[in-house]
């Protein structure tokens, strides 16, 4: 596989809701196998950045490729677009009434019309993946935040996605379960997975990320590779940034 | 005079009662679900002029006496649309049926709007259609939501369906009270009609509970687990 293989191009995407422009043009290229993790203040339009990307919002300029096809514009196509682009939400979103196993499965029978038996046996083995397999005939109301996130990466991994977009996924865990959950990221990281990852989590971007965006009013600021970002003085705004999560962490 | 022989001589006709007062519930409560989940979908998916014809429908059967609909629908509209041969069982069971929808409607509604917006998101995420979504997300889970409120529409249109006495459909109330002109029996009869009228209103929400229980599932408040 080409490393500069680009799977996912977004181009100039702006949105506003009513008077507020949350994005003011926004451009990045993903390579295959990348990991981008977005930081900046909250209300600077990341989550609206991400959904723009598999067009749950709709912006109202700029284009988004995947793969060399345009995911903007698409019609009804976009459900296609929609199996290729995974999504993770801070607050999981798991179907409640279905247990672990077929929180995996629906998407493989409604969606990609898979047969029952191969379903499952997909869903077994994302479940496995994510080391929840033994919890496969739970409710998401018995399991732990952590658990269910992991659930939630193993619901988007069984589409066999080019791309996961991560919205804050471990926002709403506590440190341990949020260590489990970056686990099985770096993990997914490791492995080759395609990843877009807006999160609060330094370390996990210091080890993981290709490159790191930092946005600001609806604009990427800056951006480059985590340790250039750390450790050059021009990347100022940033740093205070990051210093101000962090002395809210020590708070 | 000794009332009890005479009462256990009725007995067998007081009872055929209940065959048509559970006809009339069960047609409308049937009714009610088969008209009142897609108004309900109608109501919340759907585009405003749908919305508004969903609400003034249930505007008008919920704003009007029942029996006044009752009255409405056996003298005036059914037989203006020329639909006057229906029986009284007939209209009886649509009217109140009709009626049910609207109600139903907004347990329905109320149930399909409690879902959380999440799981529209995360199911359009993976590339559901809205329409599959809402039959395999949403739907499962409203449902569940809306059986407990839903179960208390039987009460409702069982006591309700004793109104249908006034077009002569022979339910139990009518048959109570050709039994009482017969016999000159006032008290007896209708407490045994009363007591018939308990034991299937008793009856029915067991059953009900025991659905809910079956399809409980485990952070899902139906009140039955
Ligand atoms: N559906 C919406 N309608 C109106 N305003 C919205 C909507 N979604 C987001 N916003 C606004 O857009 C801004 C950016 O939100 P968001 O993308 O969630 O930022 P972030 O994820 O960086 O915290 C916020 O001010 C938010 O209130
Ligand atoms: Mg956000």
């Amino acid at each position: 596989m080409n490393d500069n293989d680009i799977v996912l191009k977004v181009e100039e995407i702006y949105k506003s809701f009513g008077d507020t422009e949350v994005l003011r043009g926004v451009s990045f290229d993903v390579r295959r196998g990348e990991t981008k993790v977005f930081i900046g203040p909250s209300g600077t339009g990341k989550s609206t950045l991400l959904r723009c990307i598999n067009q749950l919002t709709i912006p109202d300029r700029g284009r988004v490729w995947l793969d060399g096809e345009e995911v903007t514009n698409s019609g009804a196509r976009i459900n296609y677009f929609r199996q290729k682009i995974g999504m993770v939400f801070q607050n999981f979103f798991l179907f409640d009434h279905l247990t672990a196993l077929k929180n995996v499965e629906l998407a493989l029978l409604k969606v990609k019309g898979m047969g029952k038996a191969e379903a499952r046996e997909k869903a077994l083995t994302e479940l496995r993946q994510v080391g929840m397999e033994d919890w496969a005939d739970h409710y998401p109301a018995e399991l732990s935040g952590g658990q269910a996130q992991r659930v939630s990466i193993a619901r988007a991994l069984a589409m066999d996605p080019d791309v996961i977009l991560f919205d804050e996924p471990t926002s709403a865990l506590d440190p341990e379960l949020t260590r489990e959950v970056l686990e099985v990221m770096k993990k997914l990281a490791r492995n080759g997975m395609t990843m877009l990852v807006v999160t609060h989590e330094m370390g996990f971007a210091c080890s993981v990320a290709n490159e790191v965006l930092f946005m600001e009013n609806g604009v990427v600021a800056e951006q480059g590779p985590p340790d250039l970002l750390l450790n050059d003085p021009r990347f100022t705004r940033m740093k205070d940034f990051i210093g101000r999560i962090d002395s809210r962490m020590d708070d | 005079m000794d009332v009890l022989p005479i009462l256990i001589d009725w007995l067998p006709y007081l009872l055929s009662g209940i065959v048509s007062t559970l006809g009339l519930v069960l047609v409308a409560l049937g009714l009610g679900v088969l008209l009142g989940l897609p108004m309900a979908l109608g109501q919340v998916y759907g585009a405003r002029p749908i919305r508004w014809v969903v609400g003034v429908y249930v505007w008008f059967f919920r704003g009007l006496p029942i029996l006044v609909l009752l009255f409405l629908f056996w003298f005036g509209i059914f037989p203006a649309i020329g639909l006057g041969h229906l029986s009284a069982f007939v209209v009886g069971a649509v009217v109140l049926g009709l009626r049910g929808a609207a109600y139903q409607s907004q347990i329905f509604r109320g149930a399909i709007q409690s879902v959380g917006e999440g799981q529209m998101i995360a199911a359009r995420s993976l590339g559901m259609s809205r329409l599959t979504a809402i039959r395999s997300v949403i739907l499962p889970q409203a449902m569940r939501i809306a059986l407990p409120g839903w179960s208390n529409e039987y009460p409702n249109i069982l006591t309700d369906s004793a109104v249908c006495y006034a077009i002569g459909v022979v339910e139990l109330l009518t048959i109570t009270s050709r039994i009482v002109t017969q016999t000159h029996i006032t008290i007896p009869i209708y407490l045994a009609a009363a007591g018939i009228f308990i034991v299937l209103n008793y009856g029915g929400l067991k059953l009900l509970h025991g659905l809910e229980k079956r399809i409980a599932i485990p952070g899902f408040g139906t009140g039955a687990m």
